[in-house]
């Protein structure tokens, strides 16, 4: 699937609820569902700057794609991770790099989330474009 | 019952629980500014027609209307400021270099830490704090020791804590500093909003208010000046305004109040203010003391009983702002479901940082409350808090 496939994927689901607190259940649940990150990996080099809570993403190559992993300590923020990682997570690191920052208003996340949040969000993806630049 | 003043509350369905950032307006506030620019939209202290002589009348009114407020003697020593921190900044650049140690309290925001920072003050160059029990309460020992070694220092202490509500005991505070030949500047910032200040009885040498966190328009503030601090005093800004004789070789300033008011001024901001004194005064602060004091412990008890809530002080000398976490939970996440749920809190580190390193936390749910805020808000809060937390758990 490309990341546009993957893009309207998301949104279709999030679109499925009509109350935003539902939505937000929804993203919890996400969260809930994302793979943990040992604690040695919290370090200030893998902060993700511009959110409000805390963020931290690493990476690993595997034959030229790249595979993240992150987590916060707040679980809506781990549910937008879990969101951004299912996107990215995997694809090629040429790829990665040219990523488009808009991609966060094509997700509708706008309407779901804070201006804060947002910018937490595009910090996500600068992070991942940051890391494809470094692999 | 105090909503009825309060256009906010007519057009939105939010419980507003924010108070600590900034109060909503009443009526004359609102309609006095509309007023102004509708009615006599002219500049202040310069022109001499009538539009320009009756908005310098309104102007100097608010002025009038604030030293009565606070029962200073003299307008001129109330000086108009965008803000506390324009006020704060004002004093550090302009009458605290020579001091050579500057003594704060643990629970101070940033607008009372960072410009002392910039001054090159630091734990180990000048920079003081006096430490706190674990009820947040401002630790009087260490503050008399520091001062006994630090003779003539300027202290510069928060009335009432944005984050925690905790109200410091300024007079006591003056009072010590004085007898080791201080002077205090007091964080007025949510003073107004709640209670009564009497410069003259705490005996303050300075004092910053704040008119958007008392009801009237954002971009305002007051610094009280004692009287025999304003020969000591240099504005940190010039130009019109503030000049009595200019020519190409020098310039010579006006006294007090108009030195320190460089430029045009936010006019229709401060002529607000003054029309939110008045309605502080029409309400009368007995009243609002009562009223807010009943809803603040109602908002309490029922927090009280709120599973795993963490408090990081007790409620009492406390006003305005109630702080707390629950175990586990990010405040953040909080924050946003109750956001969703139509409920103003605040969650972070209310511009507070040092304060919550100090306590180990990134920051916290803070509900501040104000007189017109009743026991139906407490209880939609409760009941969103109730609710977010079944979804986060």
């Amino acid at each position: 699937m490309t990341i546009e496939e993957k893009i309207a994927k998301i949104k279709e689901d999030l679109d499925f609820f009509e109350d935003e607190l539902q939505k937000y259940e929804y993203i919890i649940d996400l969260g809930k569902k994302l793979d943990s990150l040992e604690d040695e990996y919290k370090t200030p080099e893998n902060i993700v700057h511009g959110c409000t809570s805390q963020v931290w993403l690493i990476s690993e190559e595997k034959e030229g794609n790249l595979y993240f992993k992150g987590t916060s300590d707040a679980i809506i923020v781990k549910g937008l991770i879990y969101i951004i990682l299912e996107i990215f997570s995997g694809e090629k690191i040429e790829t990665l790099k040219s990523v488009n920052m808009d991609i966060v208003y094509e997700l509708g996340l706008s309407e779901v989330i804070t201006p804060n949040r947002q910018s937490g969000v595009i910090g996500m993806i600068k992070k991942i474009k940051e890391l494809a630049q470094k692999a | 019952m105090f909503k009825r003043d309060f256009p906010y509350f007519a057009n939105s369905k939010t419980v507003y629980l924010d108070n600590a950032a900034t109060t909503q307006k009443p009526k004359n506030v609102i309609d006095s500014q509309i007023e102004y620019y509708e009615k006599y939209c002219a500049n202040t202290h310069r022109s001499s027609y009538g539009d320009a002589n009756m908005a310098t009348r309104k102007y100097e009114n608010s002025r009038e209307l604030l030293k009565e407020f606070i029962n200073a003697k003299k307008s001129e020593e109330i000086i108009f400021t965008k803000g506390v921190t324009e006020a704060i900044n004002m004093i550090a650049d302009t009458f605290t270099r020579d001091y050579k140690s500057v003594i704060i309290s643990s629970l101070e925001h940033h607008s009372n830490i960072v410009p002392w920072h910039m001054q090159g003050r630091d734990l180990t160059n000048g920079l003081k704090v006096v430490g706190c029990d674990n009820n947040l309460n401002f630790d009087f020992e260490e503050y008399e020791n520091i001062l006994k070694k630090n003779p003539n220092s300027f202290v510069s202490v928060t009335h009432i804590s944005n984050a925690f509500g905790k109200i410091h005991d300024i007079k006591r505070v003056c009072d010590l500093a004085h007898k080791y030949e201080s002077v205090v500047l007091v964080d007025g910032a949510q003073s107004l909003a709640h209670a009564k200040i009497d410069v003259q009885k705490l005996d303050v040498d300075f004092l910053a208010l704040s008119s958007h966190k008392t009801f009237g328009p954002t971009g305002v503030g007051a610094l009280y000046v004692k009287e025999k601090h304003l020969e000591n005093m240099k504005p940190y800004q010039t130009g019109g305004a503030t000049i009595n004789e200019v020519d190409f070789n020098s310039s010579t300033l006006l006294n007090s109040p108009y030195k320190f008011e460089a430029g045009t001024q936010n006019i229709a901001g401060v002529i607000g203010f003054g029309e939110a004194l008045k309605y502080i005064n029409r309400i009368g602060y007995e009243n609002i003391k009562t009223v807010e004091k009943d809803v603040y412990n109602y908002l309490n008890s029922e927090l009280e009983k709120i599973p795993n809530i963490i408090f990081y002080n007790d409620t009492k000398d406390c006003i305005g702002s109630r702080s707390f976490n629950i175990k586990n939970i990010s405040h953040d996440d909080i924050g946003i479901l109750l956001d969703k749920m139509g409920i103003a809190v605040r969650v972070g580190h209310h511009c507070a940082q040092p304060i919550m390193k100090k306590l180990g936390i990134k920051g916290t749910i803070r509900v501040s409350t104000s007189f017109y805020n009743d026991y139906e808000d407490v209880n939609r809060l409760i009941k969103a808090l109730k609710k977010a937390l079944d979804m986060l758990s």
